[in-house]
């Protein structure tokens, strides 16, 4: 005989059971995540090089773990700043999940760290789908990357909490069009801050330090549409 | 390429059903699939394949619904097919729509599972059929593994 089971089981339960576990965590010893989603090349290990900069200069615990298929690079570019760092090497998988996280981050994040800095895969669609238990999530994205990326990426973008366009020292050079890309923005997630950066001029980068650390204080971060659906009953209940 | 991550997770949670309901092989299972949760059916069928070999669900018809995206605005009360990309912004009102109704799924809807009988029963009419040649080419629910 053929039995049919009713599961109706979120495929990705067993991630967001840690994610949500990760998440209490880190709020328990006074941790807060930030997740940082980017296609590869748009300057997240430098952006994120100037936020440790600036944050160790200001004497706030900050440390930062970042995520590739292979090489210990980034992980050496980021510890010039003085932060503990720790490269996790996914060895092909295109993201992190957040039980892999854990995994780092026991017996080797510092008890005082204020802010950890999560720098994904550079990858802008696997890692849209997993949540890391992340009190901030950052979609960012360059000038180089032309108008549309929040079209085509809109999983990613739909999601974020904060958008970051970088490089912009070079916008008018690439002739980046802000306007289209802020309406493509609102298209996918209407509300959502945007704000933009320079890692080499240093422009919006301690406005962007300021919101991370709003957010550590427990100040309220945007809440898109797209979350507002559940990987299984449609409509997710009200938090 | 998560879609490989997504069929081992969906396998393991099969298998974990199997043991907890009873059961010899899966014959199918069916997945819903929100056209907003960023996922490929193709990618995931192809990775199901995979994923799948050598286990109880080995072989299984994999069904995939796919659950359109949509969307209410609080202004208008109109419900919206957002589309892909979505549109989630109500031109009409100028404000954003209040909530997305479906288009995020990512479930296992249900398991058709075979107990020991039944496999018995289809992989000695498959044998038979084999013998006889009449099933060159043609799919079959479930493989001989």
């Amino acid at each position: 005989m053929c039995r049919v089971v009713d599961l109706r089981q979120a495929v990705l339960a067993k991630n967001d059971a840690s994610a949500l576990e990760l998440r209490e965590h880190l709020a328990a010893r006074g941790t807060a995540e930030v997740n940082l989603l980017s296609s590869p090349g748009s300057g997240k290990t430098a952006l994120l090089e100037r936020l440790l900069e600036r944050a160790v200069e200001a004497g706030i615990a900050v440390a930062a773990v970042t995520a590739d298929l292979a090489t210990e690079n980034d992980a050496r570019r980021l510890a010039r700043a003085g932060a503990p760092v720790k490269q996790v090497l996914t060895d092909g998988l295109c993201h992190l999940e957040a039980g892999m996280l854990r995994g780092h981050l026991d017996g080797w994040l510092p008890a005082d760290t204020r802010v950890l800095f999560v720098e994904n895969v550079g990858n802008l669609v696997c890692p849209a789908s997993y949540d890391l238990g992340e009190s901030l999530r950052i979609v960012l994205v360059s000038v180089t990357e032309g108008e549309d990326k929040p079209l085509k990426y809109p999983t990613a973008f739909g999601l974020a909490q904060l958008v970051v366009i970088t490089k912009t020292d070079i916008a008018a050079a690439v002739e980046f069009d802000a306007e289209a890309f802020h309406r493509n923005v609102r298209r996918v997630n209407p509300g959502v801050p945007v704000l933009a950066t320079s890692a080499r001029t240093g422009a919006g980068v301690d406005d962007l330090l300021a919101r991370v650390l709003d957010c550590a204080d427990g100040e309220p971060v945007h809440r898109p549409v797209y979350e507002s659906a559940s990987a299984t009953r449609g409509t997710a209940e009200a938090p | 390429m998560h879609e490989l991550s997504i069929a081992t997770a969906v396998v393991a949670q099969v298998e974990e059903a199997v043991r907890t309901n009873g059961g010899a092989r899966v014959a199918s299972l069916r997945l819903r699939i929100g056209e907003l949760a960023g996922v490929v059916p193709e990618a995931l069928r192809f990775s199901f394949g995979l994923a799948s070999e050598g286990t109880v669900l080995a072989g299984a018809r994999l069904e995939l619904d796919t659950v359109p995206g949509r969307a209410r605005c609080d202004g208008c009360g109109r419900e919206y097919a957002v589309g892909m990309p979505p549109l989630l912004w109500c031109d009409g009102c100028a404000r954003p729509l209040a909530e997305l109704l479906s288009g995020r799924e990512l479930e296992i809807a249900e398991v058709a599972l075979m107990d020991a009988s039944e496999v018995a029963r289809v992989d000695s009419s498959d044998a038979r059929r084999r013998d006889s040649g009449e099933d060159r080419g043609t799919p079959r629910a479930v493989s001989d593994t």
